[in-house]
């Protein structure tokens, strides 16, 4: 049996097991709605053609942050940051389609290198003072939602505050969000090529396509190139990597700098459809932290991540026929449950392998290369060590 | 003056929650299994610890039961739910060899959400915050006294709840059984070389257990200060103090005095952050929008980079952290 197979399956026995322990929830919570409730919830994002739109529109940023995390992970590096490099990308995106009134496509590229730059932090601190990128990441989204609120709120064009709706629109008063691209710029909208049409949806643009094509050059740049394979080389073992030539530091920042400009591109797409504007408030955006999920559900494989990302919102879209009934977190604890039991794919994978009986269990590691098993058994695990792990590994 | 009193009450209440967590951390991490999983671990322990307080509302203004002995009984609770979500980490890493930063993650995810859906299935629909009684603080009248220094009134009593003197209690004791006793020995020594523990007869596992277990405690009781201390009610979230206090671990390098040190300092500049306003000798902006609710805010995140570039060269994480134990391997 193949193993991108056997991790398919198991992605899907996890899903299957969360699907049923939301059930049970709502079994629990209000016994008498919970059957129509959670049928409604699985089949709204196919129910009309503009459900359908609202997935495919949610899932355009969501395979960007996956990507983001996603080849981040190959790597070797948790990018847990993906949300700052998206606020971050998304107010790239808006400066440049509200003051600089440039097209959707500069806007966009904006939105990837504003992302990149954000990335270069937690890859810069992790090579050159080996600071753990968790710590840096963590801090960065902080540090750029607050930096993009400030931003917002203080941008001056002739007196103006021009990125808020005020500068625009004469009577309102509103201070907590971004001015609408379509009064500010309506050259700025990614382009809907008939698709809000097709689907009878306003959410509907071709940024679902953007995102998948980039899905497909991240899977190219990984397992076709010379590049990807020194990224991979350093993410399973750094110091091998090192010991066959390979440039481990710039690898590591490289690495980063491609995430958060996957995340960046994410913010763009998201904030250019039109449909919503950045709100200035005091929480992170929950869109990197879905990335997060978005890549362990596709055990960091980019095509996986089209997929992982399309259910993610698939079902987030059917969370929403929950309320008021049920509470629409019960979505996030049923993702939490696949998560928690993706992270020992591992086992699940080796029983499924001898349930089959192909005898050889294709262990994955948690970036999803496979391990062969002679290697498995006598190998240090490596990633995510706080602090000088490494460097003290160099000198043993 | 009133205002140092307030910045230096302030910032004890804040140190608490990033003390206890980052201790918590500790345990965790000197056994071996790194603890990304804090900030789930504290919105859960706030949880319990609102509820129960919610629960013991009417005893304690009846009059049936002492208010701090009703603090007392939430602070346990915190701490049991605090233990029981940490089950769950332990149960994975330990037991099922998981990566222990993706199965953090996914408790990290669970726990605000779970901490929703609680909320309203004990509150009513789209009730989400849960308040906290005016008895949970300790005011002079507790002790039956009135001051008359407004200065020392402030300082002691503005922000004073029974999960300081607690905090106090929780940090001697985990020095001393870090440090002291045989148990925090064993412990130390599965974060560092685990099969060299196994070979003279310690087991690993249980070592290990006790780690994750103690930092749920921590965590728990911790996650209940840091609601206190906020003082806003229960709004499921901790607000990425369980992550800050994780910073707070690894910059005070994963030792007691040191991470003691380390929160004080960092509530220090959250609470000059929130009080830049009546501090004369910030600079106040004039012009700028946001500059308390963003621009000081940013301080404590700033300063924290900052500190862990600067102290990156002597920093010395457990050598064994993240690293499933596997008895076969030497």
């Amino acid at each position: 049996m193949k193993k991108g197979l056997i991790s398919v399956l198991a992605s899907v026995i996890s899903i299957l097991v969360g699907l049923l322990f939301g059930l049970l929830l709502l079994i629990i919570i209000k016994p008498g709605m919970a059957f129509p409730k959670f049928g409604q919830m699985l089949t709204a994002g196919i129910s009309s053609a503009p459900k359908l739109a609202k997935v495919l529109y949610q899932a355009a940023p969501l395979i960007m942050t996956g990507l983001s995390v996603a080849f981040a992970f190959k790597t070797g590096l948790f990018n847990i940051g993906a949300s700052g490099q998206y606020t971050v990308g998304a107010f790239a995106a808006l400066a440049c389609a509200i003051i600089f009134q440039m097209p959707w496509y500069l806007c966009l590229l904006a939105a990837l290198i504003a992302g990149a730059f954000w990335g270069v932090f937690p890859g810069l601190f992790k090579a050159l003072f080996n600071v753990n990128e968790v710590i840096t990441s963590i801090m960065f989204n902080w540090i750029g939602m607050m930096a993009v609120n400030l931003l917002c709120m203080n941008i001056k064009q002739d007196g103006k505050l021009i990125m808020l709706p005020k500068a625009w629109i004469s009577g309102n008063g509103l201070t907590d969000r971004t001015v609408s691209l379509s009064v500010a710029n309506p050259n700025a909208l990614i382009p809907k090529m008939g698709l809000d049409k097709l689907l009878n949806s306003n959410y509907m643009n071709i940024s679902i396509f953007i995102a998948v094509a980039f899905a497909i050059l991240l899977w190219v740049i990984l397992s076709r190139t010379t590049f990807g394979y020194e990224l991979k080389a350093c993410g399973s073992n750094k110091n091998a990597g090192i010991y066959a030539g390979i440039n481990a530091k710039r690898n590591i920042v490289l690495s980063m700098v491609i995430a958060g400009a996957m995340a960046g591109l994410g913010g763009g797409i998201y904030y250019l459809a039109g449909t919503a504007e950045y709100t200035i408030q005091k929480a992170l955006l929950a869109m990197g932290f879905n990335g997060i999920s978005v890549a362990l559900l596709a055990t960091s494989n980019p095509i996986g991540t089209i997929f992982s990302a399309l259910f993610i919102s698939y079902i987030q879209v059917g969370g929403e026929t929950l309320q008021p009934v049920y509470a629409k977190e019960i979505i996030d604890i049923i993702i939490a449950v696949i998560i928690y039991l993706s992270a020992f794919a591992l086992l699940t994978k080796t029983i499924i392998s001898k349930r089959i009986g192909t005898g050889t269990a294709n262990a994955n590691d948690k970036l999803g290369n496979p391990i062969p098993p002679e290697e498995l058994k006598g190998r240090k695990a490596h990633a995510h060590a706080h602090g000088n792990k490494q460097k003290e590994g160099e000198n043993k | 003056m009133i205002v140092l009193a307030d910045v230096i009450s302030a910032t004890i209440i804040f140190a608490v929650p990033l003390l206890l967590v980052a201790m918590g951390g500790m345990f965790s991490e000197r056994s071996g299994i790194i603890n990304i999983a804090l900030e789930g671990i504290m919105i859960i322990g706030a949880l319990a610890g609102c509820l129960m307080m919610r629960t013991l509302n009417s005893a304690v203004t009846s009059g049936a039961l002492g208010s701090q002995l009703a603090m007392l009984i939430s602070i346990l609770t915190a701490a049991a739910a605090g233990v029981v979500f940490s089950v769950l980490l332990a149960f994975a890493s330990i037991n099922l060899k998981a990566d222990q930063t993706i199965g953090g993650t996914a408790l990290n995810m669970l726990a605000p959400a779970l901490a929703i859906v609680i909320s309203w299935v004990v509150q009513g629909q789209g009730q989400t915050t849960i308040l906290i009684p005016t008895w949970s603080r300790i005011t002079e009248a507790n002790f039956g006294l009135t001051m008359k220094s407004q200065f020392l009134q402030t300082l002691l009593f503005k922000n004073l709840y029974l999960t300081t003197p607690i905090a106090v209690l929780l940090f001697a004791a985990a020095v001393v059984l870090m440090y002291k006793t045989r148990f925090g020995l064993r412990l130390r020594s599965c974060g560092e070389h685990p099969q060299a523990a196994a070979s003279v007869g310690i087991n690993v596992f249980k070592m290990r257990y006790a780690g994750v277990l103690i930092s749920g405690f921590l965590g728990g009781i911790g996650g209940l200060a840091f609601t206190l201390a906020a003082g806003a009610g229960f709004q499921s979230s901790v607000a990425g103090y369980g992550f800050l206090a994780l910073a707070v671990m690894i910059f005070g390098n994963w030792k007691p005095w040191s991470i003691l040190g380390a929160s004080l300092f960092f509530a220090l500049f959250k609470v000059i952050g929130a009080y830049a306003s009546s501090i004369s000798f910030l600079p106040q902006f004039k012009g700028v929008e946001g500059v308390s609710t963003y621009l000081y805010p940013m301080l404590p995140y700033i300063i924290t980079m900052i500190l862990l570039i600067l102290t990156s060269k002597k920093s010395r994480a457990p050598k064994a952290e993240g690293i499933p134990y596997d008895k076969g391997m030497r």
